[in-house]
């Protein structure tokens, strides 16, 4: 009942901020959203582990999800207002960003509990449309450039995503069953149709890698993390990628239990090992923070997927390992906008002596450098170390000495642009133009930081059971 | 009578690979709507009248006149010019295709299954590959748009094969046809013919790191 009021009435909050272009109104209407995402997210902690509407279920691993997503939407909304607030914008691109914004939480909110993989497929799709609005913002040549690539490759990955979901039914008929919900097909897992279920994998696997960030359809995200407003970027660089996993993690749930297990472990293997050796090579070219950022991004996609092929502690690992991620790396974008207004430029080039204009940022920079490369204290330490623990106990050896390697080269570069842009002075930049920046807008980030140290070294043990129950279906 | 309007589907994509003028891509774009009109009004008989109502009506208006009148209403807006420029010869493209089509008839023939008619499944997945491959060999993005629209046609049509079981999978394709369509479409028409004089796909090169 509270599932559908939640989706009407964000719909509805989205559509009215389509309309209207009054200020104070837009401003109401955004608070009342963030009231109804946080009394939702409660709602549904309430009700761990009922199913309401048929179709959405309240599991551990969507729940764990969906609060991550509620807790990153907030300084998200408010980061957006600040945005806009600055930029001069017109009342028509300024509802049409912030309803584009709601829709694309809603929806994101709705996949992560889905039960069904059509609802998810549906959800996913709308996510492709308003992610697309957000990128398309600024309205000039690039914009439109990385808008259309993103849509058609969207495009292209949610038929992949249909056609998977086609052969799944197909795999289904055989166990002489119509329904294509998870639990339904975990209960028929030992008569799906291997041949079919093969190949329902590997599409609906290539379909969701566009929104993971994965090879082969990594390629896309790249330039929407670079084009979107940095507020909606960072969205587009957590959350967003954990509906990927989501989509990938359900289906893989079903594969695990049947004959294909090994098979499936290679496929990812295989496309998590590319995700970390093309990251690794674009980190060290890279020039443009945002896009340093978007790539930092794959190589941790990759080794979330190496956690759960590898098995063991990995699918622990992987879980926690996506959660922290999300506070990390939409703590960094959200820190870009103060870089940007300092500096005006995106290029490591231009950018310089951060230190010296504004000490609370640069300090984000510098802890959300140390946790995005895994360093200790940071939480992204613990759970990248037990992934590659379990690759060791999974004996893959030679592939754990080449992830270090690239592992070590990404640190290196990603540490020395960080470097740069903390400490080194730049040539030609006018001191007088830069703007003093309040320190209390790099508030939210030190909380998500800061979250993601404490979940990382002191866990609840709330948290905890809820990750070992959300693997509890992998075979172990 | 199925089998002939999906051969002659299969004869459509053939002769597309080696057709020289973009309006010819609409036409045949056009003919696969009434093929696949006529094809859902012969195989979809158990489900419900107004479930199958909803498909003709997509396949008739949308996919057969809609879309197309459209396409070529960009066309001439945009003036784009007539050739197709292809990277590779009509020829190759021709024997490319083929291949296409008798590998996955090959394919087909190795897999053993009741519940699916096996036409259906050479023609979807020829549909697919054929689609994927004027993507990757044509340098208009208008052209680009046609070969999504083709692997959707694919996609459709095996949706057609396991839609007596389950209707609900066929709305849901339709849902894909739709959404994606006007979105890629609407892109289309409002802003990339506007800004981009010429649309090749070389003038979409600049996003790059800088």
């Amino acid at each position: 009942m509270m599932t559908g009021f939640y989706l009407i009435s964000a719909f509805a909050v989205a559509g009215l901020i389509l309309i209207n272009r009054k200020t104070l109104f837009n401003n109401i209407l955004i608070i009342l959203f963030g009231l109804l995402q946080v009394g939702f997210t409660i709602y549904a902690c309430s009700n761990y582990k009922n199913t309401v509407l048929q179709y959405f279920t309240f599991d551990s691993l969507g729940l764990l999800l969906l609060m991550t997503l509620s807790i990153i939407s907030i300084p998200a909304l408010f980061h957006s207002y600040l945005y806009i607030s600055r930029h001069d914008e017109t009342p028509q691109s300024r509802s049409i960003y912030f309803s584009a914004i709601i829709v694309l939480i809603t929806s994101i909110s709705a996949a992560y509990i889905a039960n069904h993989i059509a609802v998810i497929w549906i959800f996913t799709e709308m996510t492709t449309l308003s992610a697309s609005m957000l990128i398309y913002h600024h309205r000039n040549k690039l914009a439109l450039e990385g808008t259309w690539k993103y849509v058609f490759i969207c495009a292209i990955s949610i038929t992949f995503v249909f056609i998977g979901i086609l052969f799944l039914s197909l795999s289904l008929q055989h166990a002489g069953s119509n329904d294509i919900s998870f639990a339904n097909l975990m209960a028929y897992k030992d008569k799906l149709n291997p041949f079919w279920l093969r190949l329902s994998f590997l599409f609906i696997f290539t379909g969701f890698t566009a929104k993971l960030g994965l090879v082969p359809m990594y390629t896309a995200g790249i330039d929407a993390k670079d084009k979107a407003p940095a507020p909606a970027g960072a969205l587009l660089a957590s959350v967003l990628m954990n509906l990927g996993f989501i989509g990938i993690f359900r289906i893989y749930s079903i594969v695990a239990q049947t004959s294909l297990f090994h098979w499936a472990n290679l496929i990812i293997f295989i496309a998590a090992f590319l995700s970390i050796f093309v990251a690794t090579v674009y980190m060290t070219k890279v020039v443009n923070i945002k896009r340093m950022f978007a790539y930092s991004g794959i190589e941790h996609m990759g080794i979330v997927m190496l956690g759960i092929a590898a098995g063991g502690v990995g699918y622990y690992a992987a879980i926690l390992h996506i959660i922290l991620h999300a506070f990390v790396k939409s703590s960094l974008f959200f820190q870009f906008n103060q870089l940007y207004r300092t500096f005006q430029s995106k290029s490591i080039q231009y950018v310089g002596n951060y230190f010296k204009y504004n000490p609370s940022g640069a300090i984000v920079l510098l802890l959300g450098f140390i946790s995005a490369t895994a360093m200790p204290p940071s939480g992204l330490f613990v759970s990248e170390f037990l992934i590659f623990r379990s690759l060791f106990e999974g004996k893959y050896f030679i592939l754990l000495i080449v992830i270090l390697l690239l592992l070590t080269i990404v640190i290196w570069a990603f540490g020395k642009n960080i470097m740069k842009i903390l400490f080194l002075p730049v040539q030609g930049l006018d001191e007088t133009k830069v703007p003093r920046i309040n320190p209390w807008e790099s508030l939210t980030q030190y909380v998500l930081l800061f979250t993601a140290i404490w979940l990382g070294l002191n866990p609840p043990s709330i948290f905890v059971e809820m990750i070992q129950d959300a693997v509890k279906i992998l075979p172990h | 009578m199925t089998n002939v309007l999906l051969i002659i589907f299969i004869i459509s994509l053939l002769y597309v690979s080696i057709a020289n003028r973009i309006i010819t891509y609409v036409r045949v774009l056009a003919l696969q709507g009434f093929i696949l009109f006529g094809v859902t009004f012969l195989q979809l008989k158990d489900i419900q009248t107004w479930n199958l109502v909803l498909i003709m009506l997509e396949t008739i208006v949308f996919k057969a006149v809609a879309v197309p009148l459209f396409l070529s209403y960009l066309i001439k807006r945009n003036k784009i010019t007539r050739e197709t420029e292809p990277y590779l010869p009509h020829f190759i493209s021709l024997i490319i295709i083929t291949m296409i089509v008798v590998i996955t008839v090959l394919l087909a023939n190795s897999i053993q299954d009741t519940h699916l008619d096996k036409i259906f499944f050479i023609v979807s997945l020829s549909t697919l590959f054929t689609g994927l491959y004027f993507i990757a060999s044509r340098k208009k993005i208008i052209t680009h748009v046609m070969g999504y629209l083709m692997i959707e046609n694919g996609v459709f049509v095996l949706s057609l094969a396991v839609g007596n079981e389950m209707p609900n999978l066929v709305n849901l394709g339709i849902m894909l046809d739709v959404f994606a369509s006007v979105l890629i479409l609407g892109i289309f028409l409002n802003k990339i013919g506007d800004v981009f004089k010429a649309v090749d796909v070389d003038q979409l090169s600049n996003l790059k790191d800088y």
